[in-house]
């Protein structure tokens, strides 16, 4: 009996030291020793000068709309057309949520539909990804090299070449006008399954095995061990998907306007012409702030899960 | 002898997958919707495509009818095409290059000043539908900014109609599909390069390695290559993929089918508010964009697999 208590908790710490090891060597601080290589100073003006370009490019059009969605509308009018506003206002981003839709909906019911599609399709793709990841990295069975084969194939080509059977499918399954059109394809969002499978071949497995040793199940394991050291993942695929379902419009499968995202509101202000141009901004901020505050607050755990992207 | 072997074999696969049943159980849920809608999806498209289909009765067999009308009497399909490969053969590469050459660039400023950087270049392709805002930069009247700019320097007297004008569509989209592009490759790249051995420089400036260009060709590269392969896939099926920009920006269809693309096609066809309704055709188009897919990537990986051999 003691001798099985004593066997366990050698094996605990084992384990533990196993998951420091482990976790250490994952973010270790990356040396601050500053090592000069051989480098020009024109080279490196050179390169200032490409990245403060293009970061213009890059950066110009959002700062621009941020920048109209801030000033009084004959501001936005103004020839020659400056980039900062002289008076700031907030009275498009008022205008919005008194915005009535065509269809006598509030913004703030497209807003809803998108939060809740955005919420439970991010969800459960990143558990049932999660889940569907940990047999396929380290377990042997029939068929994984197939599943896995599908997989990185699954990434050649764009949704647009499923768009009719997807439909037809969606349409026999009863989910035509309905939220979880989008939600429920959505779980199966290929992209996160490849990266998370990734992620997750990086586990030892000494600490897989020292868990089974153990006693523990492979659930126990899964919802024990690899969900918490996963957490990186999860973010990554919680921002991927989340652009993605956070700017979708509905498309062809939701009908009925009580139903229909931010996007397709957005779509329809922006079609208001010249009159709205201060409240298509204001909606544009809203649609774009949101995915970039998520990337603002987890950038650098992405960047730690993208490192294991790699194809072979 | 070959029954034997059967006989044997058969009880053995099915032990191995009555062994595993906790491993199935957990790929299960995962697996179902995965194949639901996105494996399922691709071999119907194909079996589609050799029928005449409209939603509502029956699809009938007709063959290779489909592909015939389509390479032989489709004249838009061919200006499809024709946009799709001038789009992706300047798109996929030069964004294919920028992600990796600005990912290169900013790695080795300080911390945080990468943030920002990576910040801003990766802000556009996550901001969704933002890319409309690409209407007002390019709107037809003296408002629109670019018009607004020329105006004011004096290079042109009379506001120019970008989105309306043939000889824009490809630029435009070509500039805004660029302004999107350096997206999940881009990061890919930037955690690639933060994981390559910093010794290897340091080895590299002794071995007599004398700038970073050569640095990149002997060093770096080749220990990226597998986040390469990754980026080369995700830009290439965007870029043979344009059509939501083609649509939002330049109409549907637009100015003489200037920014038609494959996709675009497809829809005209295959989506259920077109009233064309021909989803046997749309799926045969739907069959050549995902052949054209697969085979681009599959033929640029071998190429990148060479890199720095």
């Amino acid at each position: 009996m003691e001798d099985k208590v004593k066997h366990q908790e050698s094996v605990v710490a084992a384990l533990k030291r196993e998951e420091l090891k482990w976790i250490k060597e994952k973010y270790r601080k990356r040396s601050r020793r500053k090592v000069r290589l051989s480098r020009s100073w024109q080279g490196d003006v050179f390169v200032i000068m490409v990245l403060v370009l293009f970061g213009a490019f890059s950066a110009y059009p959002l700062v621009f709309t941020i920048a109209n969605s801030l000033k009084p509308l004959d501001e936005i009018f103004k020839f020659p057309p400056r980039l900062f506003p002289q008076h700031i206002t907030f009275e498009h981003f008022v205008d919005l949520f008194n915005l009535i839709g065509n269809t006598q909906i509030p913004i703030s019911r497209y807003l809803l539909n998108t939060i809740l599609i955005t919420l439970l399709g991010t969800i459960g793709h990143v558990f049932l990804a999660s889940l569907c990841a940990y047999p396929l990295a380290k377990h042997k069975f029939p068929g994984k090299h197939l599943i896995n084969q599908m997989v990185v194939y699954s990434l050649m080509f764009s949704a647009a070449v499923t768009m009719i059977p997807t439909y037809m499918i969606s349409s026999w399954l009863g989910l035509i006008d309905s939220q979880l059109a989008i939600i429920i394809p959505a779980f199966g969002f290929s992209l996160g399954i490849f990266l998370m499978r990734q992620f997750i071949n990086t586990i030892p497995d000494e600490l897989l095995e020292a868990a089974k040793v153990d006693g523990a199940n492979e659930y126990q394991i899964f919802f024990r061990i690899v969900m918490p050291l996963v957490k990186p993942a999860w973010l990554t695929l919680i921002i991927l998907l989340f652009q993605q379902l956070w700017g979708t419009d509905g498309g062809n499968y939701i009908f009925t306007e009580n139903l229909k995202p931010l996007s397709y509101a957005l779509r329809q202000i922006v079609a208001g012409g010249v009159p709205r141009t201060g409240t298509a901004a204001a909606v544009t901020v809203i649609m774009l702030i949101v995915p970039i505050t998520v990337f603002i607050i987890n950038q650098s755990r992405v960047l730690d899960t993208m490192a294991h992207t790699g194809l072979k | 002898m070959n029954n034997l072997i059967e006989k044997k074999k058969k009880p053995r696969l099915w032990f191995q997958i009555k062994k595993n049943k906790v491993s199935y159980s957990m790929i299960a849920p995962f697996f179902l919707i995965f194949f639901t809608f996105t494996v399922l999806p691709v071999l119907m498209s194909f079996g589609l495509s050799f029928t005449s289909f409209d939603m509502l009765q029956t699809p009938k067999f007709i063959g290779l009818d489909n592909y015939i009308n389509l390479f032989l009497n489709d004249e838009v399909f061919l200006i499809a095409v024709k946009n799709t490969f001038i789009l992706a053969v300047i798109t996929g590469p030069v964004s294919y290059i920028m992600a990796f050459v600005f990912a290169w660039l900013i790695n080795e400023l300080p911390r945080k000043i990468r943030w920002l950087m990576t910040l801003i270049f990766y802000a556009p392709s996550i901001s969704g539908s933002a890319y409309l805002l690409w209407q007002l930069i390019f709107s037809s009247d003296m408002y629109g900014v670019l018009n607004a700019t020329l105006m004011n320097l004096g290079i042109t007297n009379a506001p120019i109609l970008w989105l309306d004008t043939p000889k824009y569509a490809l630029p435009i989209l070509i500039i805004v599909q660029l302004w999107l592009s350096l997206g999940v490759s881009f990061l890919a790249f930037i955690a690639g390069l933060q994981t390559v051995d910093k010794t290897l420089y340091e080895a590299g400036a002794i071995d007599g390695v004398r700038n970073r260009w050569q640095e990149l060709w002997y060093i770096t590269l080749p220990q990226m290559k597998p986040q390469l392969m990754f980026g080369a896939v995700m830009q290439i099926t965007s870029a043979l993929g344009i059509a939501a920009v083609s649509i939002n920006l330049l109409g549907f269809p637009s100015t003489e089918y200037s920014g038609h693309t494959i996709v675009t096609h497809l829809m005209d066809f295959g989506s259920t508010n077109s009233t064309r309704l021909e989803m046997g055709y749309a799926s045969a188009i739907a069959t050549v964009l995902f052949f054209i897919m697969l085979g681009t990537n599959l033929i640029v990986q071998k190429v990148i697999r060479r890199v720095g051999t």
